[in-house]
């Protein structure tokens, strides 16, 4: 056949088989939930910004307000500072702990990298409410701060330092851990010195995992409202602000554009992430040899002491938080009671909130793993559908870059509009379910889509050419081979809704409190005990909850260690 | 084998396939015949993989047609198709046991479970694996993986095959041995049978026919024997076993002047007219060398540059006939006791006629 005849033919149009319509539908299904849950309520708090009290549009007359007001627009300054100081001071803290954990030969490496995860366990009011009871007023050791004042720019440091350590400290620990030890040998045989090798072959090696952590550490810091709303005092940071706006003064637009004000650091952080996470793959070689560390006496021992430090650091902190919980009348009864476990006396809803936030937590976890394990699985594995697939993937992603304050409050202004036929859903628990499913979507979807990235790609194909329909293989082989990543994801969405204040904060209803909002009314109130007692629970249930899933995942995996390979 | 008369089993009518502005497959027709089997070679990128994917609709062409037994195939999705396929990765489930494995096309067609079990011993004793059904995949060696990959393909009795690339994955001993094995079992049961490869030596034991493959489009298809010995154009000659490029001018349809030799040729083909540049194309093994030189037409005296050994022959390569290039001239161990192989001194070859394939001269 000539040229011309080939370039006339006509295109073939593949015909959509049954699983293909049902995949696309379902993906259909589950990009809506994402608009409903995601898009629509953004744009509710965009439109919000730009009207008055009374609904009308004023353009841009809300952000000029905001900007020429000192009072309100100094919290910018104040959040960008306290938030850049915190994340240098976490970033080398961290960098020094992963590179003891990794290039050193210390003993009680495993001790050491499991205490550095115990603030995840913590909503981050608690360590704050550790920090009074160490550093405040009536703290016992202030006079370590020779005379400056806790609560201000110097308590939320700390107590953010705190908060975000875990997180960085394992971005840095998997960076270093993908150093590729040929590296090292061939610096070490080209006769170059440790510090030259430490700057020529192992920060380079990790640059994009630096950056990452930065980018992380900023956005989880900027968007935090635990710690300054224990100890920031009068020092306004943006995330308290919103909420100042919203419960105090009941502004609710101005709230909408320091809202605004509050998403866009965190969105041009997540966009610089993402960019750089994309070179990091290039990075990656799959015939690199791990770095094992060679013992070194002196270092070794500088190393442990440095860990011992920070280690200890963390724990006194989860042990006074516990001991606050306990303590008679601080400081003037120093005498043990369980007294303020009995929340029944207190704001806070009581007991109800522990088992509204088991409830949200149970739900969450068990309807989040569902929705986003199936929703990257058919981003991943259904054939065709381009534009959709991409689309969704984009979706996906969008939770992220949106802090939990400003998703709280986009949910009131959508959900609570008279107009919203899903009006009814709003003050009741399974609102809180979607906002905090949402609200950690894109964590989950990630190691989800990693989690059947490493699946076979010919899987589906085979069974195509079986004749199997794609929910059975679903079902009987991809849920299997990656239940060890379904558990985590569920795990993480169970502890991450125990914990989170921020994204529910403006959603609970008088029926619907919940334990980490109890934490927060209760301190509110100068209830600090109880609010401890409170934390301490919350912290006990997500220590239980990842202690079952070691367990799980221990037991699965000798189950089936016949066909897992290693 | 069928006669090529037969109404072809699988005919493949110019298929194109792009991928945005690449053209991976330009206007492919082919016909493969019932129970033959067939072989689609090239170099990487050449689209054989594409090729074999489309006729299985993973990924359908853009345009053109695809027949089965007649019946048109071009936009129907994998599930509606009629074949099994073993991947280069043999992509078992590695949840289920082997027997499951085996079992799984079969359950999806309902059959009732004693014949299921049946069936699946089986196909086990038919791959040579009757007593690993209870394993899981990762207890078996990549060898045996392969085999039950073979037999989950062959459980629904499918009316086509496919392989893609299913030894590379494998050694070199065992590759060999499976070479032989699945040419043997796909004779048994008969299955027409279309198998993806690079390695020529694969594609030239195993198959009845090689469609040899470059940059989207077929530059040849023969039987084994033909590509080797009539290759179609210098790229089969090349990519298939060793030969020898000779630049040279035509003279009259049946002889050339090479350098300052004069070579006669059986035959060149009829676009070619006289005083053309040509490629002259014989392969190393071709060239004859000491008393088989006597008396044969295109002789040649040659000075020897550089000897390789390499085992059961030596190879000979020779100062330039031609401008820049030189020759090789495989001569076997045997031979080479009867003459002067070392290098520097001088020999006297002939060119068969016969073995030497003319093609217009390369770029």
């Amino acid at each position: 056949m000539s040229e011309a005849a080939a370039n006339t033919a006509p295109i073939v149009k593949p015909k959509i088989s049954r699983d293909d319509w049902i995949m696309r539908g379902a993906m259909i299904l589950i990009a809506l939930y994402l608009l409903i849950c995601i898009a629509f309520p953004l744009y509710a708090l965009l439109s919000k910004s730009f009207e008055n009290a009374q609904g009308e549009f004023i353009g841009l007359k809300n952000y000029i307000t905001y900007l020429t007001t000192p009072a309100l627009s100094w919290s910018i300054g104040n959040s960008f500072k306290v938030t850049l100081m915190a994340t240098v001071i976490v970033m080398f803290v961290a960098f020094i702990y992963a590179y003891a954990l990794t290039r050193s030969c210390m003993p009680f490496k495993s001790l050491f990298k499991g205490i550095a995860l115990v603030p995840i366990l913590m909503p981050s009011l608690l360590p704050a409410i550790a920090l009074v009871f160490f550093f405040g007023n009536q703290g016992i050791i202030k006079e370590w701060l020779f005379g400056a004042e806790l609560y201000g720019p110097i308590g939320i440091v700390m107590g953010e330092v705190f908060y975000v350590f875990p997180h960085v400290m394992t971005i840095m620990l998997i960076s270093m851990s993908l150093s590729d030890a040929r590296l090292y040998e061939a610096s070490e045989v080209l006769g170059a010195s440790k510090i030259k090798t430490f700057f020529t072959v192992t920060l380079p090696s990790m640059r994009y995992g630096l950056v990452s952590a930065f980018f992380v550490a900023f956005t989880l810091i900027i968007t935090d409202f635990g710690v300054p709303k224990v100890v920031g005092g009068q020092y306004n940071v943006l995330a308290t602000d919103v909420y100042k706006q919203v419960v105090g003064r009941h502004d609710f637009q101005m709230g909408a554009v320091v809202s605004m004000a509050l998403l866009i650091p965190a969105v041009f952080a997540f966009i610089a992430d993402r960019i750089v996470q994309r070179k990091q793959v290039a990075l990656l070689s799959a015939r690199a040899v791990p770095f094992q560390p060679k013992p070194s006496k002196a270092f070794d021992r500088i190393m442990l002491a440095f860990c011992s430090l920070i280690g200890f650091i963390i724990l006194s902190i989860l042990a006074m938080a516990a001991f606050a919980s306990v303590v008679k009348f601080w400081p003037y009864n120093l005498s043990l009671t369980t007294k303020h476990y009995n929340f029944k006396l207190m704001d806070g809803g009581g007991w109800d909130s522990y088992y509204n936030s088991i409830e949200l937590a149970t739900w969450t976890a068990i309807f989040g793993t569902a929705i986003v394990f199936f929703g990257a699985y058919l981003v991943e594995k259904s054939r065709g559908f381009q534009q959709g697939r991409t689309a969704m993937q984009a979706l996906c992603m969008v939770p992220m870059a949106v802090p939990g304050l400003v998703l709280g409050l986009a949910y009131v202004f959508f959900f609570n509009s008279p107009d919203n036929p899903l009006n009814f859903l709003y003050h009741t628990m399974p609102i809180l379910v979607i906002c905090t499913i949402t609200h950690f979507y894109t964590v989950a979807h990630l190691s989800a889509v990693t989690a059947l990235k490493q699946m076979d790609p010919e899987f589906e194909a085979v069974s195509q050419s079986l004749k199997a329909p794609f929910y059975k293989t679903f079902w009987r082989v991809t849920v299997p081979v990656c239940t060890p990543a379904v558990l985590d994801i569920s795990m993480y969405l169970f502890v991450n809704a125990m914990t989170t204040v921020s994204a529910v904060v403006f959603l609970y209803s008088s029926d619907t409190s919940l334990a980490s909002v109890a934490v927060l009314n209760m301190d509110d109130a100068g209830d600090q005990s109880p609010a401890a007692a409170m934390g301490m629970m919350i912290v006990c249930t997500a220590a239980g909850v990842r202690l079952l899933h070691m367990i799980l995942t221990r037991g699965i995996q000798s189950r089936t260690q016949a066909w897992r390979k290693r | 084998m069928a006669s090529e008369t037969a109404e072809p089993y699988l005919k493949i009518v110019g298929v194109t396939k792009k991928f945005g502005e690449f053209t991976a497959l330009k206007d492919i027709s082919l016909e493969v015949f019932e129970k033959e089997f067939v072989c689609f070679l090239g170099p990487s990128g050449c689209g054989k993989t594409t090729l074999l994917r489309a006729i299985a609709g993973l990924d359908i062409q853009t345009s053109g047609q695809v027949f089965q037994k007649g019946r048109d195939i071009s936009d129907l999705p994998p599930s509606s198709r009629d074949f099994g396929i073993v991947f280069q990765s043999y992509a078992l489930f590695p949840n289920l046991t082997v027997e499951k494995n085996v079992a799984y096309g079969l359950e999806n067609q309902k059959v009732p479970q004693d014949r299921i079990k049946t069936r699946v011993a089986e196909l086990l004793e038919l791959v040579g694996l009757p007593d690993q059904g209870r394993k899981y995949p990762a207890q078996l060696s990549g060898g045996q993986q392969q085999r039950v990959a073979l037999a989950r393909a062959l459980a629904t009795e499918p009316g086509l095959l496919l392989l893609d690339e299913p030894l590379s994955a494998l050694d070199a001993k065992v590759r060999a041995r499976l070479r032989h094995e699945i040419k043997e079992l796909q004779n048994q049961i008969g299955v027409t049978t279309i198998m993806v490869t690079h390695d020529q030596e694969e594609a030239l034991t195993m198959a009845d026919r090689i469609v040899v493959m470059n940059n989207g489009v077929i530059e040849q298809v023969g039987s084994p024997i033909d590509i080797y010995s009539h290759p179609a154009s210098p790229f089969v000659a090349d990519f298939i076993g060793t030969t020898n490029f000779i630049d040279a001018k035509l003279q009259t349809p049946t002889s050339a002047q090479i350098g300052n030799f004069e070579v006669s040729l059986s035959a060149s083909p009829p676009d070619l007219s006289a005083g053309q540049d040509v490629t002259l194309c014989i392969r190393p093994e071709d060239v004859l060398t000491g008393s088989r030189v006597d008396g044969a037409p295109n002789q040649i005296e040659l000075g020897i540059h550089h000897v390789e050994f390499l085992g059961s022959f030596h190879r000979l390569h020779t100062d330039p006939v031609s401008g820049d290039t030189s020759l090789m001239i495989d001569v076997s161990v045997a031979r080479a006791r009867e003459i002067d192989i070392s290098v520097g001194s001088r020999i006297q070859v002939a060119l068969p006629a016969e073995h030497m394939n003319v093609y217009p001269a390369r770029g």
